[in-house]
């Protein structure tokens, strides 16, 4: 970066707010899908939306693209740098700038993190409802950029559902504020597509979110299968039969022995294990939970235990919250996919997938969102054997055309980010893009925000949308334009 | 702005007729009459396409023409937003009434924008579900509708609203373009989340030509408790008590008219033994209040309301407020300030901070009163959309503030729309 720049950015954030040394830099260069890498020509730490802002101006001014970055979690690469461009890191803006408990909102800057606007309105029995499995590390910025979920979006939402308003800086360095802390503010609803958009759209530099009131009880039952085919049709009986739970999780074999080998969960050995919660007024939770029990048994359970303290729970939830990390128990290298699948295709896929597997050689073990859909399978190889790491890509890469196949998605909550632009065009049809990325030309008419993720191909703004044909009533000179 | 039967529209219209009537066929174009006209504008055609993509050449003919679109579906919230610039082509989803997919073991329906919310209830209570959203007037009003309007009713507290519920659109654009976003799953973040952009956009994007939901199951059991509180003030601590306690109600709402005492109501939906328990904790929350099983009646409030502005043309106006949930007793205080001698008011206002006012008065005094309101509800952070209006009443501003998002709300207008074919001038800022 050129020295006067360099000079620039440093008036704005401080020496200590600005990291061009190539050792430091290093740490920036991925996120949390570290198969993509790119050295930053600077990382900017700003303190304020106004440093924000006026970091923006000089890169607008000097068409200097930029990513903003949370905690670095993100597992589809949406943080990772892009050629000659900075990053800026919203770590410094962390705090929690009001707490409002009769309206029941927050507002905070983009680095705090998830877990710790729990921790500040726990006392009053509240709780920040979208629990990506990151949440003690993850930035709500990141979350914003994600539309994070986590394993309670079955009954809460996503992050988008808690986002009731945003302060951004726009590319151009200009502040806007979209929505706000009353619902239905007039206009187009912004803060909704803002969230979700990747870091493509600007920078949130604060965030107002929803709280929510702790159920009176919550119920957590595992419950051990022979099989996915057998749980899956427990999930089907217990939707049929009018329940919303909080949760429904499943394991199949390969990921339970990875949980155990990691955490000692205590989980029962089987052939696939369901883990539903139900969460609500508790006379209500114990009539339902009994129908759960039924259900589960009628489809073939042969151990259920049902976690109703704090501690039992858990312990339940130990071994699914670590299944991804635990991988590295019974693998050298994994690949964590994220696709969506209508609920009701899981046997169909799950055979499809496995099928796969034994075809490559290569094995997958099984973390899925039941309630949603939302698998997640994770692709075990050796980089050290010989074209494993290959035939793992590819078998992933085909997992999510058999979720596109389904009727499903490619990402349900990791995002597409740099890892599943390719993907994009196998889920949309050109035109679906083109039209997507007309909010992009309205937001970033220079494609300095994240460029180059999301869309597999950028759309050139300044051509005119929708080309002017003339209409053959014109041309014929029996109709004029006004 | 160009009156409607300017010379040029004239000139354009038999051509336009035939070019339509060729996309469509003769039996879905007709003459507009007096019934189509908008605010007293009168547009020249109805349009009524059979399939998506005839609606999106339709779509484009005007475009390319430089005609304009009203959008309509039902018709039953046309007065919304303000009057058009110009309106030549009613476009209806009249025709585009299919349910085409209840996924009801997946939780999800993909139908059609002109379908009706009553058809769709219909169709999905036969397997035990529901879009959990009570729109106004659901006989009539179309799923393409309750979107571009954003309407949400009481259920909003427990379920959220249609930005919540809608998973994936279809969009005709105005120059052609027949574009998806969002999916069949409910879960997915594959790209822009155009659903929501188009929630409350007024038709003023593109025009919605299918959208898919998630859906609830219809409840076991449900059950309203009411009980009069003394005054505002006792109606909001009631309110944000019942918030901050651990009942999981599906509605909350307090009725206010004129001078007699607030009204609290609360829905619970579950099983039987959740209700029992559940309503013996709201009966000491509301200790001493005396309580009375209501029945659901009392959830049409809100489109009682709507319906009262719509028949008496004369001298009322209804308005949706949006304050937030502990500023409740301060806008029943604002209201009632300008519920002086000539003004009549009544509202409902749900305890997630929306609300609909009711106000009957002579046009200027009408007017007067929206604006002293408006600018109360803006300074306390919220907003008021006229919604309705009488045609004798000054025309103002149906929207309000959007704030510093305006020029971004306009460049996105200008990318999806950049010759304000779709309801020109109907929007926010004159968009």
């Amino acid at each position: 970066m050129d020295a006067r720049i360099i000079q620039e950015l440093r008036a704005i954030v401080g020496t200590r707010g600005l990291i061009t040394s190539p050792e430091e830099l290093h740490t920036y260069e991925c996120d949390a899908l570290t198969n993509f890498r790119v050295v930053p020509l600077g990382v900017l730490l700003p303190e304020s939306t106004d440093q924000v802002q006026s970091i923006l101006r000089v890169c607008h001014r000097e068409r200097i693209p930029f990513v903003a970055r949370g905690s670095g979690t993100g597992l589809s690469g949406g943080a990772l740098p892009v050629e000659n461009g900075v990053v800026v890191s919203l770590t410094r803006m962390n705090h929690i700038l009001e707490i409002d408990f009769p309206n029941a909102r927050v507002v905070v800057e983009p680095g705090v993190i998830n877990l710790d606007i729990t921790g500040r309105v726990a006392p009053h029995e509240y709780f920040y409802a979208p629990d990506p499995s990151s949440q003690s590390v993850c930035s709500i910025g990141g979350n914003v950029a994600e539309n994070s979920g986590g394993a309670h979006c079955l009954k809460y939402g996503f992050t988008t559902t808690h986002v009731l308003g945003l302060e951004v800086v726009l590319p151009d360095g200009t502040l806007a504020h979209l929505g706000g802390k009353s619902l239905d503010a007039p206009g187009y609803d912004l803060a909704g597509v803002f969230v979700g958009s990747e870091g493509t759209l600007g920078i949130a530099t604060k965030v107002i979110l929803r709280i929510v009131k702790r159920p009176e009880s919550v119920h957590t039952l595992l419950a051990a299968f022979p099989s996915t085919n057998e749980a899956g049709a427990a999930v089907s009986d217990i939707i049929a039969a009018g329940m919303l739970p909080a949760a429904i999780e499943m394991m199949d074999n390969l990921a339970i022995q990875a949980a155990e080998a990691a955490v000692h969960a205590n989980y029962p050995d089987c052939g696939a294990l369901l883990l539903v919660e139900l969460d609500g007024p508790a006379a209500e939770v114990q009539y339902l939970m009994t129908h759960v029990n039924e259900i589960c048994r009628s489809r073939g359970a042969w151990e259920i235990r049902v976690a109703q303290s704090d501690a039992e729970r858990a312990l339940v939830w130990k071994g699914r919250k670590a299944a991804f990390a635990a991988m590295g128990r019974i693998s050298p290298n994994y690949i964590v996919q994220d696709g969506v699948i209508p609920r009701t295709a899981l046997p169909k896929v799950m055979s499809e997938i496995d099928h796969l597997s034994q075809q490559a050689g290569v094995r997958v073990a099984n973390v899925f969102h039941a309630g949603d859909g939302n698998l997640h399978p994770l692709v075990l190889y050796d980089r050290r054997i010989a074209g494993q790491e290959a035939a793992a890509e590819a078998l992933s890469y085909q997992i999510l055309e058999i979720c596109i196949a389904a009727g499903g998605s490619i990402t349900g909550e990791h995002g597409v980010g740099e890892d599943k632009k390719r993907a994009m065009s196998k889920m949309f049809t050109e035109p679906d893009l083109e039209t997507m990325q007309r909010v992009r030309c309205a937001f970033d008419p220079l494609q300095l925000s994240n460029p180059t993720k999301v869309f597999p191909r950028p759309r050139l703004c300044g051509e005119k949308p929708g080309k002017y044909v003339a209409h053959p009533l014109e041309t014929a000179g029996i109709a004029e334009r006004f | 702005m160009d009156s409607p039967v300017s010379s040029n529209s004239t000139q354009i219209a038999a051509p336009f007729e035939d070019a339509a009537r060729a996309i469509v066929g003769a039996e879905h174009i007709r003459a507009a009459s007096a019934d189509d006209a908008v605010a007293e504008i009168q547009p020249q055609f109805v349009v009524e396409p059979g399939t998506e993509q005839e609606l999106a050449n339709v779509l484009k003919l005007a475009n390319d023409a430089g005609l304009t679109i009203l959008p309509r579906g039902g018709g039953t919230k046309l007065a919304w937003g303000n009057p058009p610039q110009r309106a030549d082509i009613v476009l209806s989803t009249a025709r585009l009434n299919a349910i085409l997919e209840h996924a009801w073991s997946d939780l999800t329906v993909t139908v059609e924008a002109g379908s009706t919310i009553k058809q769709l209830r219909e169709t999905l209570a036969e397997h035990g579900q529901r879009l959990a959203l009570d729109a106004l007037w659901p006989s009539r009003a179309t799923v393409g509708g309750i979107l571009s309007t954003n309407d949400s009713g009481a259920l909003r507290i427990r379920f959220g609203s249609l930005r919540d519920l809608v998973i994936g659109i279809t969009l005709a654009l105005p120059d052609g373009t027949l574009a998806k976003s969002g999916g069949k799953v409910v879960k997915n973040v594959a790209g822009y989340d155009l659903p929501k952009l188009v929630t409350g956009a007024l038709g003023t994007l593109g025009v919605i030509t299918q959208a898919t939901f998630r859906l609830h199951p219809l409840p076991k059991e449900s059950r309203t408790i009411s009980c009069l509180a003394r005054d505002p003030q006792e109606a909001q601590r009631l309110i944000l008590a019942i918030q901050n306690s651990k009942l999981a109600h599906s509605a909350l709402q307090i009725r206010f008219v004129e001078s007699m005492p607030p009204q609290i109501d609360v829905l619970f939906e579950a099983t039987q033994a959740g209700l029992t328990a559940q309503v013996g904790q709201l009966k000491a929350i509301l200790a001493p209040s005396a309580t009375v099983d209501s029945g659901p009646a009392v959830w049409n409030a809100r489109q009682e309301l709507y319906s009262a502005a719509k028949d008496n043309e004369s001298g009322a106006a209804l308005a949706k407020i949006s304050i937030l949930p502990a500023q409740i007793a301060e806008a029943f205080e604002k209201l009632r300030s300008v519920a002086a001698n000539q003004i009549r008011c009544s509202a409902v206002i749900q305890a997630t901070g929306i609300g609909s006012v009711y106000l009957e008065a002579p046009p200027a005094a009408l007017a007067d009163a929206l604006k002293t309101l408006r600018s109360k509800f803006e300074a306390m952070g919220g907003s008021l959309m006229i919604a309705q209006w009488p045609a004798a009443m000054l025309s103002i501003d149906a929207w309000g503030d959007p704030g510093d998002a305006l020029p971004l709300m306009r460049a996105i207008k200008q990318q999806f729309d950049p010759r304000s074919t779709l309801n020109p001038g109907r929007f926010v800022g004159g968009i």
